[in-house]
């Protein structure tokens, strides 16, 4: 086949595009394993619902004071004014108290989906959101499995307000807020690795007292916040149909498909059309 | 809407600049009080106010949005189902240029019009459900590049598929101003364009379906399987091609006058080659849907309200279409297929409304349902569209013949 200079830099120029464009379309690795994410341990079984935590994360991150308190039947969320909160769960072994905020995954959702790095999962361990990149599209909020990212749709500059760990404050050597000021121990920080090691110290130590499941463990892939439980997690209203693996592999195949089509696809097109150029059509009339 | 016999295109010629040009072309032609300017300028005024309110108070002053539905309307309707409509553009590109299916090549012009304006104006509506729009640039401009999402790949689709969209339609536009040099070298760009075109198409129209990969839990799991992507690139071909059949027999209507008599004959093949094409596309998606059904083993779910819903869009409005298409292809009968081009059409609405918005959160509590101002900026939105399309339809040759010197020098 003969190929014109004119031709061969069509395909020369269709080629380099895609070349071009696909280079940032690859989904990043993000191996837990390689890094040594900070987290924090929850344990129901001490949380006595003082709200201690609650508090000093309102003040620590300049939010209004809480509203309401742990009450039984009563299912507070998060929202756009507090990114953590405690509830009260009758269950099979009396009131237990469960600490809701951000569950900082290994490898996060909103992290995978946010088109700008607002989201932003960093070698500490926090997911943090940056408001100079965000667009507000609210796709994170889409893809997080726990519902985590809150919107502040009153606002005509409007924020995504979740748990962040106190990124800032680890920064600077210190602990999370509602870790720092739990008075009842039931919320310590660490090393994720240790932080787990402790975890199943805890259950072995004691068999009767706590439930044999680190939720946090494997839950999407793996969380940087882990919970013990006194009773099986699904009474205490955590999502226990989360998938063990993580949820940015779901859209990894569609995205490993991108540098195929984006190759394949002219080729194939130009191929045809060079293929089909010479069919004359019977009826001159059809033509143009 | 009034009819313009009148063709301004060989206006230039009589020694006007071509600024002077445009300023009289931006004009109206034609009556003014229509019933359907009647109808849309109150609508586009209540929008534009509507518009005002939510960047001043936010989204949530005209929304329903709330936390655990983040995405309503705007998106689901405007953007994704919009989109599968505007897929109409790259079958047509396809068939014409790719495979030189060349009975179809007088409504490839009205088509990329088509597709072209509705991705401008849904683009556009995404503005709007932006909360910090003005970080817009961000995914652009390569400040922060966030290249494993799915919305990333979108973004950058819808903007570079606009300007092919563009290329595409410029020679029509040289036509208008009477550019000729312009208009050598811009037709001369249409088949690179056409095929980065239908490549960037594959990619955002499954694109779309795959944005909603990550909702894994949130969708119902009649609608969520891993191959929203393929049932979304498939449906957008017959979506489009009914989009083209229904929206082509209005401008046959309303712009009678200034189809060319050519076009006016080749009008009804057109139609019955195109519903040919549907009913392959959709016999190949039903058969995909029942595979991926039966896959999902998701039998005792079709005896719940949702599974009756689901029967419905599988039978109602994928199945009944696909027959009628076929029936009314082999019969000859073009009302026939007019009605199953709008069946279609409601169809796929249902369908990316169950995936975007009706099974969304199917489970919650409390379900979203678009408050009236969301519907009212959404007509906003395509009466302006309409508009624009008018406007463009009654100056520039789109559908009537291009001017002599196009065909003389050929």
């Amino acid at each position: 086949m003969k190929i014109e200079r004119r031709n061969f830099l069509r395909i020369l120029g269709v080629t380099g595009v895609s070349l071009a464009l696909n280079k940032p379309l690859n989904a990043k690795p993000e191996t837990a394993e390689d890094v040594e994410f900070y987290g924090i341990l929850y344990d129901a079984t001490r949380c006595v619902g003082c709200q201690s935590c609650e508090y000093a994360c309102a003040e620590s991150n300049g939010l209004p004071e809480p509203t309401g308190m742990p009450e039984v039947g009563i299912v507070r969320k998060t929202d756009e004014t507090r990114r953590t909160i405690v509830n009260a769960y009758d269950t099979s072994k009396g009131e237990v108290y469960l600490k809701r905020q951000c569950m900082h995954c290994n490898q996060p959702a909103c992290d995978a989906a946010c088109l700008t790095q607002a989201m932003h999962k960093t070698e500490e361990g926090p997911v943090i959101w940056r408001g100079d990149k965000c667009m507000g599209c609210r796709y994170c909020m889409v893809s997080c499995p726990f519902d985590v990212p809150k919107f502040e749709y009153h606002s005509a500059n409007p924020k995504i307000i979740k748990c962040d760990m106190c990124h800032d404050r680890l920064l600077e050597g210190q602990k999370p807020a509602c870790v720092e000021n739990c008075p009842a121990e039931a919320l310590i920080f660490g090393k994720r690795r240790d932080l787990i090691a402790e975890a199943r110290k805890r259950i072995v130590e004691n068999p009767d007292m706590y439930v044999d499941h680190i939720y946090g463990e494997h839950e999407a892939g793996g969380t940087s916040f882990l919970y013990l439980s006194p009773v099986p997690f699904e009474e205490l209203g955590l999502n226990t149909k989360v998938q063990k693996s993580s949820y940015p592999a779901l859209s990894k195949g569609f995205l490993y498909s991108v540098p195929t089509i984006f190759v394949l696809w002219p080729t194939l097109l130009l191929g045809i059309h060079e293929a089909t150029k010479n069919n004359h059509p019977i009826n001159p009339e059809e033509n143009e | 809407m009034n009819n313009t016999s009148e063709i301004t295109v060989e206006k230039t010629t009589a020694g006007k600049t071509t600024w002077q040009f445009i300023l009289e072309e931006l004009k109206p032609k034609g009556k003014i009080f229509t019933p359907f300017n009647i109808i849309s300028v109150p609508i586009i005024l209540l929008g534009i106010v509507l518009i005002v309110i939510r960047f001043i108070y936010g989204i949530g002053s005209i929304t329903n949005l709330t936390q655990e539905v983040p995405w309503g309307l705007w998106i689901g309707f405007d953007v994704v189902t919009g989109v599968a409509f505007a897929g109409g553009a790259y079958v047509i590109t396809f068939m014409v240029y790719i495979l030189n299916m060349h009975k179809y090549h007088s409504i490839v012009k009205v088509t990329v019009l088509n597709g072209f304006l509705a991705y401008v104006f849904y683009a556009g509506a995404l503005l709007l459900d932006l909360g910090r729009p003005w970080n817009v640039i961000n995914p652009i401009i390569g400040n922060s590049f966030g290249t494993s999402s799915v919305l990333f790949l979108v973004a950058w689709h819808f903007l570079l598929y606009m300007m092919a969209q563009l290329i595409e339609f410029s020679p029509t536009i040289a036509e208008w101003l009477g550019k000729k040099r312009a208009h050598k070298i811009l037709s001369g760009m249409t088949l690179a364009a056409v095929i980065f075109g239908i490549t960037l198409s594959t990619l955002h129209q499954s694109g779309l379906g795959a944005l909603y990969l990550m909702a894994k839990d949130k969708i119902h799991p009649l609608w969520y399987s891993e191959f929203i992507p393929v049932m979304f690139f498939v449906s957008s071909i017959f979506a489009g091609l009914s989009m083209v059949i229904f929206e082509g027999s209005i401008s046959h209507k309303v712009f009678f006058h200034q189809i060319s008599e050519k076009n006016k004959k080749a009008h009804n093949s057109i139609i019955r080659g195109l519903s040919k094409i549907c009913a392959g596309a959709m016999f190949a998606y039903f058969f995909l849907q029942i595979l991926v059904f039966v896959h999902g083993k998701h039998w005792t779910l079709l005896n719940t309200g949702m599974g009756y819903w689901y029967l419905t869009e599988m039978i109602g409005f994928v199945a009944l279409p696909m027959v009628l298409f076929y029936y009314s292809y082999r019969r000859n009968n073009i009302l026939l297929i007019k009605i199953a081009s709008i069946i279609t059409i409601l169809g796929i609405i249902i369908n990316r409304l169950n995936v975007t918005v009706i099974g969304f959160r199917w489970d919650a509590a409390s379900h979203y349902f678009p408050s009236w101002m969301e519907i009212a900026v959404t007509l906003c939105v395509l009466f302006i569209e309409i508009w624009v399309f008018r406007w463009v339809i009654r100056r520039m040759p789109v559908l009537s013949d291009p001017p002599s010197w196009v065909t003389k020098n050929k």
